[in-house]
């Protein structure tokens, strides 16, 4: 499977993980800053992903992978 | 001869009771074509039942309908159970349908339920084994024709939800001779080489024949072996196939399946967003109840009036200095005055004053002397006035 979705999902249950540290009584005021500043990459990282990912629609021909559209296909 | 007409109703009620009183027509196979199929909307269906030669009307009520594993067409071949019988309004007889399957299927439809008994009997349909399908998947793997509605449908739906998502179709032919072996295979292809984070297995609707490789023990072998979770999204709402059964979720349509696989894109921002917003408020919220602490730290007194303290103590020492100056003063005096008493009286004592009074201190070698057995004729002796000295010879001594 591939690895960057594994670390973007893993970064959303990171983000809740955060989200609920921030909410608790038990950290510091400077490690809250901390927390605050790790979620708020995590969060933007997780932004850029969505955003650059590519879009991407292919077909796999024997072991070639080929651009795929529904054009292409239907005048088949 | 009296002839005694009855009425229409009474005829077809007669023939009616005949009917239902026959044994065979209570319960009959009947093979043929379907036309003319209308789906009521109180759900019942009416349709014609023909072939080559003939037709029969037939209706089957709505409390059957649920049970069939198909929905009839026209032209489709099936084989009805029911009962004949006289709907006597109309004066027709027709088959109340209670059960109907597709004709040249019947060996096919107990494969089918066989293997269905079998694998849930090994454990395939098991939840326990159904893996997750992931959240936020990179790429969604798609198994189905190259053509046609249903990958058209998958990434309608997928690029609506998300523009960027990236679907990799691997065509497979979903129906005919080889298309179990090459849905096993692409599955296979699939988990070796990677190449998706969530599977969509699809096929439009059709018959059950046309849905045989999803009914193939290979198939749901396959599937059940999958690291990939796969979705299943074969045919219609209503059909139902082995390989719906194994997959780690079902989808009613290939439609329902990308949207199962593919998170909306704004679900996703949004969600982004609200953790933001949890992270600004909760820090927030922290720094005003320092900030409240802060004031209230600053409001207590060793703040607001950092000299009071000072000052009590400087009060506090002044009023120690002054109290031993004052204890100190009046030992002093005491100390004068007794010093005066004592002076007074020594002054009163001293032998000086008794001088003035006439009297005189006799001293020899020094020394003060005040009896005569101290002095012997011809000694000399000292005699102190009051303003001076003198000396003299003792020339007599007498004895009182």
């Amino acid at each position: 499977m591939a690895e960057k979705k594994i670390s973007f999902e893993e970064s959303m249950v990171k983000l809740e993980k955060i989200a609920d540290e921030l909410e608790g009584d038990n950290l510091t005021l400077d490690e809250s800053v901390k927390k605050f500043e790790e979620g708020m990459k995590i969060s933007k990282k997780c932004k850029e992903i969505l955003d650059n990912a590519e879009k991407k629609i292919t077909v796999l021909v024997g072991e070639v992978e080929k651009d795929f559209s529904i054009n292409s296909s239907t005048e088949e | 001869m009296d002839i005694t007409p009855i009425t229409v109703e009474q005829l077809n009620n007669y023939i009616k009771k005949k009917m239902d009183g026959d044994e065979f027509l209570n319960s009959v196979y009947v093979k043929g074509e379907i036309s003319n199929f209308k789906l009521h909307y109180t759900g019942h269906m009416y349709f014609t039942l023909k072939d080559e030669k003939s037709l029969i009307k037939c209706i089957m009520f709505r409390s059957y309908t649920p049970h069939l594993s198909f929905m009839p067409k026209d032209g489709m071949k099936v084989v009805i159970l029911g009962s004949v019988s006289v709907f006597e309004r109309d004066g027709v007889y027709q088959i109340y349908c209670k059960a109907m399957k597709q004709d040249g299927m019947g060996s096919l439809f107990e494969a089918y339920e066989k293997l269905k008994a079998q694998l849930e009997k090994e454990g395939l349909f098991n939840e326990k084994f159904k893996k997750s399908i992931p959240k936020y998947p990179k790429t969604i793997g798609v198994l189905t024709a190259s053509t046609g509605a249903v990958i058209r449908d998958i990434i309608n739906v997928s690029t609506r939800r998300n523009p960027n998502v990236h679907i990799r179709l691997l065509p497979v032919p979903v129906q005919g001779p080889t298309a179990a072996g090459q849905i096993v295979e692409g599955i296979k292809r699939m988990n070796q080489e990677e190449l998706a984070d969530v599977i969509i297995l699809g096929r439009g609707g059709g018959s059950l024949e046309d849905l045989w490789p999803f009914n193939e023990e290979i198939v749901a072998r396959a599937i059940f072996e999958s690291e990939i979770p796969i979705i299943s999204a074969v045919g219609h709402e209503t059909d139902f196939s082995i390989s719906d059964f194994v997959a780690d979720l079902r989808a009613p349509t290939p439609s329902a399946a990308a949207e199962l696989a593919v998170p909306n894109i704004i679900d996703v921002k949004k969600n982004i967003e609200i953790y933001e917003n949890r992270y600004k408020n909760s820090l927030n919220k922290k720094v005003e109840l320092m900030k409240l602490r802060f004031e209230k730290c600053m409001n207590r007194k060793a703040f607001t009036e950092p000299t009071q303290k000072v000052n009590e103590l400087l009060i506090a020492l002044d009023m120690l200095i002054k109290r031993n100056t004052k204890s100190v003063t009046k030992i002093m005096n005491e100390k004068s005055s007794e010093f005066v008493k004592i002076a007074t009286r020594i002054d009163t004592l001293s032998p000086l004053k008794t001088l003035t009074r006439g009297y005189t201190i006799v001293e020899k070698d020094e020394k003060v002397i005040n009896s005569i057995n101290q002095i012997k004729i011809n000694d000399n002796i000292g005699m102190r006035f009051n303003d001076g000295r003198a000396e003299a010879k003792i020339t007599k001594i007498i004895n009182d």
